[in-house]
């Protein structure tokens, strides 16, 4: 997973009408038409968000040449969703460290104004 | 086993990311421990395997701070920002731009630490530039509910509900 693939990711879901649209397609394939309904937007309207979807893998299309159904690539999003847990695991790590780190500090100084509450935690 | 409070993570807005955590420690230890490089580098370390082999902190209004980890593998990863306010024990801002960037433009980053009996309350804001990284990820897939496979991103994030 590149930078500049998550950026296309998030650029693609920048829009609400692209996010519902792969909202839609969450429940199983839809043809364009299908997709196109609860939108209040012309067939190529949705066409052209269709296609900045497809660009960044977001979807893609089934396998019926008459229908032409669009299907959801899970992949591009679950890359953009481990972003944020490195991010949250990042930091839950470094802060357990930082809790020995800050015990050390007032271990330290204890002789001084330390409150050191070590029994009062619930 | 001395962790106190769970990290959490919110998105309060569209544009930013919110982290709060709890220290049994006062504030002006927890603000040292952001702020100076010794202190720094023995705890900003991420999950197990990763040094810091860069950190240098330039702590005044204007002043730069560059941070470089690596891991077993030999991976680095950087990020570099500059201190907008400095205001000891309680609060500090600084912009944050990693090197290999996955949001557009910088970060601005607003520290709070708030004192109450002893016990630090740290809130940490991320406010982004742009609303993209943040209206994706984190609100809309949620509020759409696109697919069992953002579930796990729903437990992370407690996100508000959004009525359409």
């Amino acid at each position: 997973m590149t930078p500049d693939c998550l950026d296309t990711t998030f650029a693609a879901l920048a829009d609400p009408t692209r996010r519902a649209i792969l909202a839609r397609l969450a429940s199983g394939e839809a043809s364009v038409t299908e997709l196109a309904e609860p939108f209040a937007m012309t067939q190529p309207a949705i066409s052209k968000h269709l296609k900045v979807l497809e660009r960044a893998g977001l979807i893609s299309r089934g396998r019926d040449a008459q229908r032409r159904p669009r299907r959801l690539e899970a992949r591009p999003l679950a890359d953009a969703t481990e972003w944020l847990e490195s991010y949250r695991r990042f930091w839950a790590g470094s802060f357990q460290r930082l809790d020995a780190l800050l015990d050390e500090l007032q271990a330290g100084r204890k002789d001084t104004d330390a409150p050191g509450h070590r029994g009062d935690r619930r | 086993m001395k962790s106190t409070e769970a990290l959490q993570l919110t998105t309060p807005t569209e544009r930013e990311i919110v982290l709060t955590r709890a220290f049994e420690a006062p504030r002006h230890l927890v603000f040292d421990a952001f702020t100076r490089p010794e202190l720094v580098r023995r705890w900003l370390l991420g999950p197990p395997g990763w040094s810091m082999p860069v950190c240098e902190i330039d702590l005044r209004v204007g002043g730069a701070y560059r941070w470089v980890w690596r891991n077993s593998d030999g991976i680095e990863m950087g990020v570099r920002g500059v201190y907008r306010e400095i205001a000891p024990p309680e609060r500090l801002v600084a912009t944050e731009l990693f090197d290999q960037s996955w949001y557009p433009g910088e970060a601005l980053t607003t520290t709070v630490l708030a004192e109450r009996d002893g016990r630090t309350m740290l809130t940490t804001t991320v406010l982004y530039e742009s609303r993209q990284a943040r209206d994706i990820a984190l609100r809309s897939e949620m509020e759409t509910g696109v697919a069992a496979s953002y579930d796990r991103l729903a437990e992370l994030l407690a996100t508000p509900q959004h009525s359409h």
